[in-house]
């Protein structure tokens, strides 16, 4: 409860705001760069969750990669057996679930999977920990440590996995395809006889119901995460009002937390693997 | 909670980590498991069969062993026999020398014994002539009675 820095008296309100609060940095109508006052800017940038969501994949990167130069065939250290332990599980559902070939889709869905988790876990760390020494000591008076709780985050990796699906369908498929299979699904126009006058009405109504479909995707993908995450969040910052009663409802909620946590994370890896491997196999 | 550039970050950020993901973290990591994965196969196919070599060449081994155990035993019932055999020569062997060393001291023994004679008879013969001699040389005429004396010592 130590984080709020001149703004205001400490009510319960401003303080959940402020911790719901990205450092944002924008361009202002003069064209100077500006901090937070960026409210509504397309333009703006958020910082905290650039910077965490970076700082996590460049540990994810340094940490795996640190295995992958020194892996070898002989006996494992326990961190290599742990990474590789990973990686199996990871490649486990790949083929469980994705059965064409391909060199991108394990690589991500290990990138996604361990990425999102370590961006979830900020959530176990205290909330005021980290905002209250960059506000304290470094002067940044706003801090959201979580990457996954800002649905820009969620979203951007989720419009990559979008746009990973469109490659795959026309990959696969080729554009007719694609083409097809937005226009040609669920009710199947017929050509023939004058069944065909009623066919532009069933390519439009399949149309609208297949973009749905294909929008949703990316919509659910991400906003699934955000939304537990972010409820994880703000809850975490309800225990954090209560004074001393925090301290057994914190670990309660923390120890359920851990299996938000990973759960996020495997399914997020999980419905990538499945959408790519949808877009990628003829049904 | 707006959608701002943040969004086009993330992106960039998540293509440039799975990039390198694909380039240098799986590839590397995924050959070492498989690599592992046939070494250890190999290794329990390796030990599999030598397994199978051990049992095999302990029962060549236990069968040598029965082999020699065999072989020995006729060595040694040989050898029994021969020292028996040897045994048994040598007795008669000793037998067959003793009778024939015995014989010729017997016969020895008889040589001596009849020359011992001879020489007793021929002395025997001669003191009785000399002392017949005397007597018949005080008493009776020699010629009377050379026939009676030769008779004597012939009897002798």
């Amino acid at each position: 409860m130590a984080a709020e820095t001149g703004h205001g008296e400490l009510t319960t309100s401003g303080y959940i705001e402020h911790h719901l609060q990205n450092l944002q940095v924008c361009k202002d109508e003069a064209g100077a760069w500006v901090w937070n006052h960026c409210a509504g800017n397309p333009m703006a940038i958020n910082v905290d969750s650039m910077f965490w969501s970076i700082l996590l994949g460049l540990t994810f990167s340094f940490l795996f990669w640190r295995v992958a130069k020194k892996s070898s065939t002989g006996k494992p250290t326990k961190w290599q057996a742990f990474v590789e332990i990973v990686v199996e599980i990871v490649d486990g559902s790949v083929k469980d679930t994705f059965h064409g070939k391909s060199r991108l889709i394990a690589p991500l869905a290990l990138t996604v999977f361990v990425w999102v988790f370590l961006m979830n876990l900020m959530d176990l760390v205290p909330v005021d920990w980290i905002p209250f020494i960059s506000a304290e000591y470094l002067g940044i008076p706003y801090m959201k440590v979580v990457p996954t709780t800002d649905v820009n985050v969620t979203f951007g990796m989720s419009i990559a996995v979008f746009f990973l699906i469109i490659f795959y369908t026309i990959k696969n498929k080729g554009v007719g395809g694609f083409v097809a299979e937005l226009t040609l699904h669920p009710i199947a126009p017929s050509f023939k006889g004058p069944a065909i006058i009623a066919a532009p009405f069933i390519i439009a109504f399949n149309f609208i119901l297949e973009s749905v479909a294909l929008l949703a995707k990316p919509l659910s993908l991400s906003l699934r995460l955000f939304g537990n995450m972010f409820a994880g969040e703000l809850i975490f910052i309800l225990i954090a009002i209560l004074g001393v009663w925090q301290l057994p409802l914190h670990f309660g909620w923390a120890v359920f937390h851990v299996l938000i946590v990973t759960l996020q994370a495997f399914i997020f890896m999980m419905l990538t693997i499945v959408y790519l491997s949808l877009a990628s196999e003829s049904h | 909670m707006d959608i701002n550039m943040t969004l086009i970050g993330q992106t960039i950020a998540m293509i440039v980590f799975v990039w390198f993901c694909m380039k240098f973290i799986w590839p590397p990591i995924l050959n070492a498991l498989e690599e592992r994965q046939k070494q250890i196969e190999e290794g329990l196919a390796a030990a599999d069969k030598s397994q199978e070599k051990l049992v095999e060449a302990q029962a060549q081994a236990d069968e040598i062993v029965a082999e020699a155990r065999q072989q020995a035993t006729g060595i040694l019932d040989q050898a029994h026999a021969r020292a028996n055999e040897i045994v048994a020569d040598g007795k008669d062997a000793g037998v067959k020398e003793r009778e024939r060393q015995l014989a010729a001291a017997k016969a020895e023994i008889e040589q001596e014994a009849n020359k011992a004679r001879e020489e007793l008879r021929g002395q025997v013969s001669a003191i009785a002539v000399a002392s017949a001699e005397k007597i018949l040389n005080r008493e009776i005429d020699d010629k009377a009675h050379e026939d009676i004396l030769g008779k004597l010592a012939q009897e002798i």
